[in-house]
This record gives structure tokens, C-alpha cells and sequence, in this order.
């Protein structure tokens, strides 16, 4: 089981409170996490990455760890802590504008 | 009993205003999607209990809801809007070609005859359909390629195309219009389309009567007299009797011409209203006080209608999607501005009131007007 937190407004988008929580087959990467995450809630896609590419939003960054995972390739797998549950992904929205 | 309900999009969440068919007393619920860009909802004419909204945001993207029970609940449906074919290119700020680009969705227009079709007026300027309650979208492709779209270019908010008018008599009889291209007209739902914009003049093009490249603020049509068009254009109010094939100047003795609203009465289809803004480079009022003007003429001879509204120190502006009509006798008429304020008119204008005051900057106003 990984958990992922969302901001508030793609949180209120896909009516969830607080963590998601997911379980994956195998071990977890950024790209299987995301994968997971539009299937049970599919109103997520395109708000976090491109319907076609699944390019990252340009406003939209992912941390793990106190890490930047936001330019890791989709098949790189998640730290241990993520994978094991202890750590959450964050999908965080930029800081800019109103 | 007649109500009237006020679907209105702002900056950052979408409210619902209903009142009685006296429209003194009013309910607001709201926000509705909280923080995010409304920047138009609309109801079916078919079914008023259906009701699209377009829900944006700079940083998640285009989400497009949809209500089937008037707008208490809200469901997400489809929100791919993929360009058909090549993309191509339009005229950039600096003269440039630069890249289509899909950002947003600036209007919904629900078919006069089925609630399951509704238009969609896309930034960078396309027009997408539905037929199945918004599902899915596919882009009438015949519009962005008819050979003009590399002259068009954006205004400054963008390369939008926010208006999109059916003909109530003629349902494949479209309008579209696109800031800066122009107006364009469909007899064939959509499949094919031409510029309609003979007669305009703009003085800030290189060809100021070129056949696409004007900034078409907003169009308007009475339903009863449908080959009759009223536009507010970046600067100048035009009308044309003959479905767009030929415009002329009926801005008469309005003070200001330039402006983005315009509307039709919803009885009287030579009564038409708009909101004159000071200039291009000065989106307020002139000198501060807020009016709306009213031809009875079809345009030329103006009046200021100004009773409940702002007499000093108003610096708002009134975007193109932000006035409506009901269909109540008198007829009831409603702008927002950027504000935040909702006014409201009981008597075809004669008086407003404030519905709302303190709402985040007003995007659009719509009513329905219901049984």
C-alpha cells in the first residue's frame, strides 16, 4: 500500500479527504503511483499530466522523502519508505498567483 | 409559479442566485468548485435541469461538470479536447507564427433541441461538440481550417472563441466568434464555415476592413427575428440584417462605443443593451459611473439606464459573457462586472439592483428562466 497526498483542490475535484491510499502490484515507481491514482479516481486525468503524453503539468511537482521527484522518468521506483507505506507521495500544486 | 435562476462563473468558483418571478428576494449558494476559473455555465433550453459548466485552472488544467438536477449536484465528465488533424499555426502578438495550443474553454452552448449536444468554445480558438452530455468532444475541424487561421491572432486574453450562437429556427445555421479573427457563420452544422465580417472596420489592423483579424467582442440574436445580429465589437456596436453577410455602424450616440457585453431584449427584438467602456487602454466606465445604455431603435438613438447604479467611483469592467436576459414580462436583464457585483433588472432596465456585491471577479452571467 502507498499513500499520496493531494492538494486541496484536485482533493476536492476527486471528492477525497486527506491521503489517498493505493495498492500496486510490484514495486512501486512514480509512473505505476500515477498510473493507480487516475484509474480510481479517472476525473485526475489531465489535472495532474497530460491526457496523451502523460507529461507532468508545468505547475504540478511531485516530492518524496524531501526529494524532487518531479523529473524522474515514470518507471523509477519509489524510495523504500514511499513503497512501504511510512512516507507519503506528495503531488504538490505550484506556489504562484491568486 | 416562475422562478429565475442566475448561473454566474467567476475567477474562483461558480454561484447559483434564484429568486421568485418577482426577482426581489434572493437564495445565493455557492462557491461551487471552490478556487477554481468558472469562466462560463450554461443551461439547455431543452432541459433546464441540465447545466454545463467549464472549470478551469492554471495549474490543473480543463475540468467541463455537468448538473442533471439544476445545479444542486455536479458530476465530472469529459475534458479531452484534442485539436483534429494538424494543428497548424496563428499569428502570434509580434506578427510571428506560433503553435495552436488547447488552454482553456471559454464558452458552453448547450443545443436549442437536445441536451445531450453542446458546443464548446475553446482558447486557442476551436469549437469542440458533444452529443453525449459532455462525455466526449470532438473539434468541428472545418472552422480552425478554413484557410484563415493563420491570420488570426490573440487579444489580449487570449485567442479565444467566446461566443457561439444556434439559430432557433435553423439549427445547423451556427455563429461563432473569435478575438481577433472575426465572425464566422455555419449553414451546415458546423462542417463548413466564412468569415461574416464585411462592414467592420478596425483602424488598429493593418487592413482595418480585412475580411478576418477583428476583434469581435460579443454577438446577440432575438430568436424571433434570428437573421438580425447585434455585435459589440472592440471598439464600434454593428448590426447586420441579413445573417452577418453585411454589417453597419449603430453606435449613434453612445458615448463610449468601445465595450464587450451586448444584448437583446427578450420581447422586443429592436431593444438591445449594452455597457460602454471607457477605452481599450482604460476598461472602466468613462468618468467613473456605471451605466448601461438601451436602444429601442435596434441601436443608433441610446439611453443611459442608470437608476441603483453606481454614480461615482466605479472602475469595474463588464467581460463579454457577463450579461443576460430572462424571459419573464418585464423582461429581467443582469450583468456582473469584475467587481464582483451581480446587478439586476426587474423592468427591462428602468432600475437595478445589486443581487450580489462582494463575489470574486465575474467571468459570466447566465439565466434560466424556469416554469
Amino acid at each position: 500500500m502507498i499513500r499520496i497526498v493531494l492538494p486541496a483542490h484536485l482533493q476536492a475535484l476527486a471528492r477525497v479527504g486527506g491521503e489517498v491510499e493505493l495498492e500496486l502490484d510490484g514495486p512501486p515507481t512514480i509512473g505505476s503511483a500515477l498510473d493507480a491514482l487516475e484509474a480510481r479516481y479517472p476525473v485526475l486525468r489531465g489535472a495532474i499530466r497530460d491526457h496523451d503524453t502523460l507529461k507532468r503539468r508545468d505547475f504540478v511537482r511531485f516530492f518524496a522523502c524531501q526529494e524532487d521527484w518531479s523529473h524522474e522518468a515514470h518507471d523509477t521506483p519509489l524510495p523504500g519508505p514511499v513503497a512501504a507505506g511510512t512516507e507519503p507521495l506528495l503531488v504538490v500544486g505550484a506556489i504562484a498567483g491568486g | 409559479m416562475t422562478a429565475v435562476r442566475v448561473l454566474v462563473g467567476t475567477r474562483k468558483g461558480a454561484f447559483v442566485l434564484n429568486s421568485d418571478g418577482k426577482r426581489r428576494e434572493w437564495e445565493v449558494s455557492g462557491p461551487h468548485f471552490a478556487g477554481w476559473e468558472i469562466y462560463h455555465l450554461k443551461g439547455s433550453p431543452a432541459d433546464p435541469n441540465r447545466i454545463y459548466a467549464s472549470q478551469s485552472s492554471g495549474w490543473f488544467g480543463q475540468k467541463i461538470q455537468r448538473s442533471d438536477d439544476g445545479g444542486r449536484t455536479w458530476e465530472p465528465v469529459g475534458d479531452r479536447f484534442a485539436y483534429d488533424g494538424p494543428t497548424g499555426t496563428h499569428q502570434w502578438y509580434d506578427g510571428s507564427q506560433h503553435p495552436w495550443e488547447f488552454k482553456r474553454v471559454w464558452h458552453l452552448e448547450p443545443s436549442v433541441n437536445d441536451p445531450d449536444t453542446v458546443f464548446a468554445g475553446a482558447e486557442d480558438a476551436a469549437l469542440f461538440r458533444s452529443k453525449d452530455g459532455g462525455r466526449s468532444w470532438d473539434e468541428l475541424p472545418g472552422l480552425r481550417n478554413h484557410g484563415s487561421g493563420p491570420q488570426w491572432q490573440p487579444g489580449a486574453g487570449g485567442m479565444c472563441l467566446h461566443t457561439i450562437m444556434q439559430d432557433p429556427t435553423r439549427p445547423d445555421r451556427l455563429y461563432v466568434a473569435i478575438s481577433a479573427a472575426g465572425a464566422f457563420r455555419s449553414d451546415d452544422g458546423g462542417a463548413s464555415w466564412k468569415p461574416i465580417n464585411r462592414g467592420l472596420v478596425s483602424p488598429y489592423i493593418p487592413n482595418p476592413t480585412a475580411e478576418v483579424g477583428h476583434c469581435v467582442h460579443r454577438l446577440a440574436m432575438h430568436r424571433a427575428r434570428p437573421e438580425t445580429l447585434f455585435m459589440q465589437k472592440h471598439w464600434d456596436v454593428m448590426r447586420s440584417d441579413d445573417a452577418g453577410e453585411n454589417w453597419r455602424e449603430v453606435s449613434g450616440n453612445l458615448p463610449t462605443d468601445f465595450g464587450f457585453v451586448i444584448d437583446v431584449h427578450a420581447h422586443e427584438p429592436d431593444t438591445i443593451y449594452v455597457v460602454p467602456i471607457k477605452s481599450d487602454g482604460e476598461h472602466f466606465p468613462l468618468d467613473g459611473r456605471l451605466a448601461v445604455y438601451r436602444s429601442r431603435a435596434g441601436g443608433g438613438e441610446w439611453e443611459a439606464l442608470t437608476k441603483g447604479l453606481p454614480a461615482k467611483d466605479c472602475y469595474v469592467n463588464v467581460l463579454r459573457d457577463a450579461m443576460t436576459v430572462d424571459g419573464l414580462d418585464p423582461c429581467g436583464v443582469y450583468f456582473g462586472t469584475t467587481g464582483g457585483q451581480v446587478y439586476g433588472s426587474a423592468d427591462a432596465g428602468d432600475s437595478w439592483t445589486p443581487i450580489v456585491r462582494d463575489l470574486p471577479a465575474v467571468l459570466s452571467v447566465e439565466v434560466q428562466t424556469l416554469p
